[in-house]
């Protein structure tokens, strides 16, 4: 049936420990059209969700490893059904790390090299726009979004490195102002200032800093707001094009 | 069944907390540190699981194969 003012439905899926899921939802539904809700970790489907997104936050206490527990929970069959059918999949922070273990990013986050949890604003380059989370930025424009993690060093063994990057699978690095890849402007030491990587088909995409936390002018940054624009116009015209 | 399953870091990973641990020990007056690397010891007690299992969640839940190894040792 057509519909003339599609609604976009994004899950937003609550872990135990998850605390950026409702900074999450308020995000996504300042956007016309949006409409996001909490999903339970103990939920099996995601079906009429167009999208999903894996919030930050520290869930199951972090324990054993970052994100290593969420990975079983049972929600993550359908998270897993929906990456493998090409729904969106954004995972913030705690979220990129939970799909790092779920073996649906590849890599994995270690602790920061300075053992500091590191909370501040700082910037980012935008490497790609060839995806569905970068297509309403520009290539190289610098972003303004905060960061709010212990265990955030993005690490990949050489080869798997050489076909992120030859597949433009990095859409962030940590850069200066300017837009300078810098050891400084390195936060946790990840290999190669990486702060967010999609996956081969593009539709999963992880990334430590927080664009919900940059999303109104009042908390000093608008420039998350790119992000989720980009996830929404790509589920708008994938509603046109099956409505049409 | 009791079992003792050790996860360190892989040699090639740089692991900043054992960096912190062995410059603490220099304080403390140990001479000729050459490498802290800290990992983790889980003791498992379970009835009735094979060793091909434990391996499995060796592997899948309680180290990351990505930058972790792991050693089972079976105890009885």
């Amino acid at each position: 049936m057509f519909n003339t003012n599609p609604v976009i439905k994004v899950a937003v899926i609550r872990f135990p420990g998850s605390n950026c899921d409702t900074d999450c939802q308020a995000a996504l539904r300042s956007f016309p059209g949006v409409d996001a809700e909490i999903v339970c970790h103990k939920e099996t489907g995601l079906s009429g969700f167009d999208a999903v997104v894996l919030p930050g936050g520290f869930s199951y206490g972090d324990y054993l490893r970052c994100g290593s527990i969420a990975r079983f929970s049972p929600i993550m069959g359908a998270v897993r059904q929906a990456a493998s059918s090409g729904v969106l999949v954004l995972g913030i922070c705690n979220g990129f790390q939970i799909l790092c273990e779920a073996g649906l990013l590849p890599g994995t986050l270690l602790r920061n090299n300075s053992l500091l949890f590191r909370c501040e604003h700082l910037h980012l380059r935008v490497e790609s726009i060839d995806s569905p989370f970068t297509s309403a930025l520009e290539n190289d424009a610098v972003l303004e979004i905060p960061i709010a993690h212990g265990e955030g060093r993005y690490f990949a063994d050489a080869e798997t490195l050489e076909s992120l990057y030859k597949h433009k699978q990095v859409l962030l690095r940590y850069c200066d102002k300017e837009g300078n890849i810098t050891a400084p402007a390195n936060p946790n030491g990840s290999i190669g200032n990486i702060a967010g990587i999609c996956s081969h088909g593009r539709n999963v995409f992880g990334l430590m800093p927080h664009p919900e936390r940059a999303c109104e002018s009042i908390l000093g940054s608008t420039d998350g707001r790119g992000i989720f624009q980009s996830m929404i116009n790509r589920v708008t015209k994938f509603q046109s094009s099956t409505t049409a | 069944m009791k079992a003792i399953v050790t996860v360190m870091p892989k040699p090639a990973i740089l692991d900043p907390a054992g960096v912190a641990a062995g410059r603490a020990m220099e304080h403390l007056g140990l001479r000729g540190v050459r490498s802290v690397r800290i990992g983790k010891s889980i003791e498992i007690d379970v009835d009735g699981a094979d060793e091909k299992q434990l391996h499995e969640i060796c592997h899948d839940l309680l180290s990351n194969p990505v930058v972790e190894d792991y050693k089972l040792e079976i105890l009885s």
